[in-house]
């Protein structure tokens, strides 16, 4: 993990980009200004009204002027409290409505991402994309946005209150603030430079810890402690000095500014003194004037102190944008999948001739390729001129050692990847002519590393066909060979699962898999068999399992084991990329080539 | 939090530092006002121009003591926080390291992860904040009442009113929030679980068509924890509006009562002015409270999340006083039974058996029959439950844990390598290792055969998890990394399981003939992996079944000759 972009590449187009999301919710969006602008108003008005309270009491005291005055008062206290409300909870909701919406966005957006994407980026990273930034934004937009435009109302209402008062001490208070201003930049400098080297910091530890961490029990075995011990404390400290320095000009901010702005409280009272003897202004003025000194020095540290937050949340919507803007997986297919006219339960593919005519070619799982090239990345072949087919029903097996592609070519057929050349053939329909719903309803896969749903055992196998019944759900358990076990767990098919199905073994999730993919009811097949870490028992029920599923289906296998390819209608032996040896059992022993040295135990298969 | 404060001692200096420079800043700050007052009530009505520059000058000067104070507060602060933070990160990882099996077992990385960067960071500036503001906002409080008393002590009745109003709405506000905000971070957490399971199982989702059906069970999340967010937040809200009616009205309320004395002439209109700035600081010192408190909120999730680590008792206790050697690599189970800790029924069921030092054990059986629980108890990575196991005639938990660990190499079924150089990763089985060292045990694993066609050769990088090597490969370095530490006693849990057979036959020489003084355990699926050792432990559903040599065991034990066929009919020609 390296270090984060802290500040966005384009931020006018990230801004105008995120403001897009606000016509969702105009109303919040433009009410909300418009009640905080009020709000802030209002607020910088109740502080002018010392000047003529206090100048009320002074000199020929006047009651009804200072009731009329303090009346007035108390009704701005009161516009200010609920427009503040008002104005608050509307940017809060519309922050929250934003963030829901660009979630959900995120969300269905990555569901619709091509496999290719996820290898080509890491799972943190996204998930980082996911929680980090989608909180920082949404922090952002509820506080940022409108302290900002609280700040800046502020200071420009005090400024005109103050010209108003005095001109002259205006100018003093410009001075003063132009200081400020250039000790916020240069300690604003310093801790966004600290800040970077913390992050950095943070992310080397990160990394570091995740490593180690995910080896502890070697470095247990291994008695490595206290050589990680060491290392780690490197990093530590490394981490410990940017925190402290990034965080020393951070928080300095706050009594430089505070103290400024004493200073500045200092020299008004002084020339305001002054200037009050020469008769140039009153007791009141000077009241009312020091009450701004205090209130414009507040926007501007706020300002600055959101400023970082702001700049880092949009650096996180830029990525979140950029995740936004990923190409889709297409689907340009027009030929879908449908039920016999004649109501028998018999699926057919509905191919679209020309002026709206169609014909209906059935379902039944006869797959041709021919001359395919594939290559995960432009010019890098990882499939070279593949010709094979399968007839209904029977069983294609692919061996070969790790990177000769077998999973890739598995990969191919149910188009997680698009082919570079040649001609995938479903039923005699080019595969790209099919629209991938359907072409993937027709299909199951059971993956070596098994993924399963938090929920429960049942809503797993369920997950094959969304409206399977009960029975239908214990059938297809038994069908796999799970449901033994499954009766054994403390709550049936009503067990919860962990994520991931953690609870459960490695063997006992295989068969899970089994069964959500014989409840899908497939007419073509993909299994890529687990490895090892299966013992011959288990294994024996999950191959069980698979033989009966695998019965009147198109399969194909990925072998990790010779002993379960040994009955396939035809064995690829696949080797960068080709098929260098193609038949059944008996014709490649005979050929005494690559397949019989890997049966007879002098090659490595992975 | 009491647990974590030890750890506070290394800049403890500075954690006392802080407060004080803080009071000191806030009295420089506080006096600034009242100085104001001298310059309206004395300077300007006594038309006296030399007062007024006398007092402004101490009020600048006041100024700018409070600010190198508050600097060198937040200097201070800020190496407190996060020295605290670095000091229990590190004793948390030292914690970490100390953990048995048992411990490793029930924390998953990510979350070790967390608690080691986010927790620590958060404990770190929740701390750095509480000895800043925690200080400032009472202390503010405090001088700036005590100064409103000096100015006029029959207006601060006032706060009589507005103060415990005020404390009344913010405890009702947050403590309505409170339960708010737990449930919302629960409702985070589902929604970032889905996003996980998603990105995990991509392809599950997409080859059964199931985006539309992800995209719901999502949205049903996302909707919830909306809703959440904004009850919450509807109620935080309020915070603002709140506290600005309490400052004004005790300001309207102060000139009303106030401006009377002052026609009255009991009151200068100076103090009148000074005292209203008071008034906003006080109050605003209860809203900085009550933003520390939220503060507080979000930091007592971090201790106790790390808290949780750092109590987490290592169940392997070593001896007080530990042997150091060892004699022989000679294995004696006796009467051992092992249950894990959060399992009701017992893994492994009295087992007795004895191997000799240099014998090669193999042990085969069905997964979940506990071939590796059994022999996780020899380097004591995990502790019998009854019985005991002794190595060399001793019992292990009479060793030094460094001593036996040392003395027993194990190859893990999940074996890792680190990010580095061949070399490094090699030398964790010997710190001092001589390349000539390194390369006899990466071709006694059969692995220099491959090593040495590296341009680099030692110097090969490994990427994070050994990622660059082939199952076969992998293997076969770590149990050159376990040779290197010429133990007495050398563990393999399917070890050899990707490598092909010729070269699995090949180390298998290598440990008969090169190692015979080791004494050497093998686990294995594959008969052919073992059937020429020594001995064959047949284990079946925790106890061991039947014990004896190849021929043997072909002859009485059933479970035996079921594995042995199933695979033979694998291999044609065998």
């Amino acid at each position: 993990m390296k270090g984060k972009q802290l500040r966005p590449k384009d931020t006018k187009r990230t801004l105008i980009r995120l403001f897009s999301y606000f016509k969702y919710n105009r109303a919040l969006f433009f009410g909300g200004i418009f009640f905080i602008i009020l709000a802030s108003i209002m607020e910088v008005g109740i502080n002018g009204m010392l000047s003529p309270v206090i100048d009320s009491l002074i000199g020929d005291y006047d009651k009804s002027f200072f009731i009329k005055y303090l009346l007035i008062m108390i009704g701005m206290m009161v516009v200010v409290a609920i427009t503040q409300y008002i104005g608050n909870l509307s940017m809060a909701k519309l922050a929250q409505r934003t963030v829901h919406r660009i979630r959900e966005d995120m969300f269905s957006h990555m569901e619709k991402l091509p496999v290719s994407y996820f290898d080509k980026h890491s799972h943190g990273e996204l998930m980082s994309t996911f929680t980090n930034d989608v909180d920082m934004l949404n922090q952002s937009l509820e506080q940022s946005v409108s302290q900002i435009i609280v700040s800046l109302v502020t200071v420009v209402g005090t400024f005109v209150m103050m010209l108003i008062l005095s001109p002259l001490l205006t100018v003093v208070v410009i001075l003063m603030l132009g200081i400020m201003l250039l000790s916020v930049k240069y300690v604003g400098k310093k801790s966004a430079r600290n800040f970077r080297r913390q992050q950095f910091a943070l992310a080397d530890m990160n990394g570091y810890i995740e490593e180690m961490m995910s080896g502890q029990k070697v470095i247990k075995v291994f008695n490595y402690e206290e050589r990680a011990i060491e290392k780690f404390n490197m990093k530590n400290e490394e981490l410990r000095i940017a925190a402290t320095q990034a965080s020393t000009y951070g928080t300095m901010l706050m009594p430089v500014m505070g103290n400024l702005s004493f200073v500045l409280y200092a020299l008004i009272s002084m020339l305001g003194a002054y200037m009050v003897m020469i008769n140039r202004l009153s007791v009141g003025n000077i009241a009312s004037f020091l009450q701004y000194t205090r209130t414009i020095s507040r926007p501007i540290t706020q300002v600055s102190n959101q400023l970082n937050t702001l700049f880092a949340a949009l650096a996180g919507a830029e990525r979140i944008f950029n995740v936004l803007d990923e190409e889709i997986e297409k689907d340009e297919g027009d030929v879908v999948l449908v039920e016999d006219s004649e109501g028998e339960n018999k699926l057919y593919w509905k191919v679209p001739k020309e002026k709206g005519e169609y014909e209906e070619i059935p379902l039944k799982g006869y797959i041709t390729f021919k001359d395919v090239d594939f290559g995960y990345e432009p010019g890098k072949k990882v499939l070279k001129n593949i010709n094979l087919y399968a007839k209904p029903g029977q069983k294609i097996a692919f061996v070969g050692s790790t990177g000769a592609g077998k999973t890739t070519i598995t990969n191919l057929i149910n188009r997680f990847y698009e082919i570079e050349k040649g001609v995938i053939l479903y039923d005699g329909i080019d595969i790209r002519r099919i629209n991938k719903h359907s072409l993937r309803s027709t299909m199951s896969i059971v993956l070596q590393d098994v993924h399963l749903f938090e929920g429960t055992v049942a809503d797993n196998i369920r997950y094959g066909r969304l409206d399977a019944t009960d029975e239908e759900v214990v059938e297809a358990a038994k069908l796999a060979n799970a449901h033994y076990f499954i009766k054994h767990l403390p709550q049936g098919y009503d067990t919860m699962l962990t994520v991931d199905g953690q609870n459960l073994s490695q063997g006992e999730r295989q068969l899970l898999s089994i069964a959500r993919a014989a409840i899908a009811d497939p007419t073509i097949l993909i299994l890529d068999e687990a490895t090892s870490s299966i013992d011959t028992r288990t294994e024996k029920l999950i191959s069980e399992g698979m033989d009966k599923l695998m019965e009147g289906r198109t399969t194909f296998v990925i072998a990790h084991r010779l002993s379960t390819v040994r009955d396939s209608n035809a064995i690829m032996v696949l080797e960068n990329g080709e098929i260098i040896e193609r038949g059944d059992h008996e014709e490649l022993m005979a050929r005494k080539g690559r397949y019989y040295a890997l049966n007879m135990g002098t090659l490595e298969l992975e | 939090m009491r647990k974590l404060l030890p750890h506070m001692r290394k800049y403890i200096k500075f954690a006392v530092l802080s407060p004080i420079f803080m009071i000191l800043e806030v009295v420089a700050d506080i006096i600034i006002p009242y100085l104001m007052s001298r310059i309206v009530d004395v300077g300007i009505a006594n038309q006296d121009v030399t007062y007024v520059l006398k007092i402004g000058s101490i009020m600048v000067v006041s100024a700018l003591i409070g600010m190198t104070f508050g600097v060198l507060s937040s200097h201070c602060g800020a190496r407190a926080g996060f020295g605290f933070a670095a000091e229990i990160r590190q004793e948390l990882y030292k914690k970490v390291q100390d953990f048995s099996f048992a411990n490793l077992d029930k924390f998953t990385v990510p979350s070790l992860v967390t608690r080691l960067t986010n927790d620590c960071n958060t404990i770190g500036q929740v701390t750095m904040m509480s000895l800043r503001m925690a200080v400032r906002a009472p202390f503010l409080m405090i001088f700036a009442l005590f100064m409103a008393m000096r100015i006029n002590a029959s207006l601060v009745r006032v706060f009589v009113v507005s103060i415990p109003f005020l404390i009344i709405a913010l405890t009702i506000i947050l403590s309505k929030a409170r339960p708010l905000f737990l449930k919302f971070q629960s409702r985070v957490d589902r929604v970032n679980a889905i996003i996980q399971e998603n990105l995990t199982a991509i392809r599950v989702v997409k080859s059964f068509n199931r985006q539309s059906y992800e995209e719901s069970r999502f949205k049903e999340r996302n909707d919830s924890l909306m809703n959440t967010a904004l009850k919450a937040i509807s109620l935080i809200v309020f915070l603002m509006p709140v506290l600005n009616i309490v400052v004004y009205s005790t300001i309207i309320a102060v000139l009303w009562f106030g401006g009377q004395q002052v026609v009255a002439g009991t009151m200068g209109s100076g103090e009148l002015i000074s005292f209203i700035t008071y008034i906003t600081q006080i109050l605003m010192a209860f809203m900085m409270m009550s933003f520390f408190f939220m503060q507080l909120l979000r930091g007592s999730a971090s201790v106790s999340r790390v808290v949780e680590i750092l109590n987490t008792e290592s169940e392997i206790k070593e001896d007080p006083q530990p042997l150091e050697e060892i004699s022989d690599g000679s294995v004696t189970f006796n009467k051992v039974s092992f249950r894990y800790p959060l399992s009701k029924e017992k893994t492994l069921k009295n087992i007795n058996f004895h191997i000799e030092s240099g014998e090669i054990l193999g042990i085969i059986g069905s997964t979940g029959s506990s071939k590796t629980t059994l022999v996780q108890l020899i380097p004591r990575l995990y502790d019998v439950t009854e019985g005991s196991v002794s190595v060399g005639g001793v019992d292990v938990r009479k060793y030094s844990i460094k001593a036996l660990r040392d003395n027993v190499a194990f190859v893990l079924q999940n074996n890792t390598l680190f990010s580095g150089t061949l070399r490094e990763n090699m030398k964790w089985g010997k710190e001092d290792a001589t390349d000539e060292e390194i390369i006899w045990a990466l071709k006694q694993a059969q692995a220099w055969e491959f090593v040495s066609k590296y341009e680099e050769g030692l110097d090969y990088w490994v990427e994070q998890g050994g990622d660059n090597f082939s199952g076969g490969q992998k293997q076969r370095l770590t149990i050159a990394r376990a040779l290197l530490k010429s133990p007495k006693i050398i563990i393999l849990d399917d070890s050899t399981s990707a490598v092909d057979m010729t070269t699995d036959a090949k180390i298998q020489r290598a440990f008969k003939e090169e190692l015979k003084d080791v004494t050497t355990i093998i686990i294995a699926q594959r008969v052919s992996s073992i059937q020429h050792a020594d001995r064959i432990l047949v284990m079946n559903e925790g106890e061991v079944e039947q014990i004896g040599k190849h021929e043997d065991l072909l002859n009485n034990s059933p479970i035996y000759r079921e594995i042995y066929e199933s695979q033979k009919k694998g291999v044609v020609g065998a």
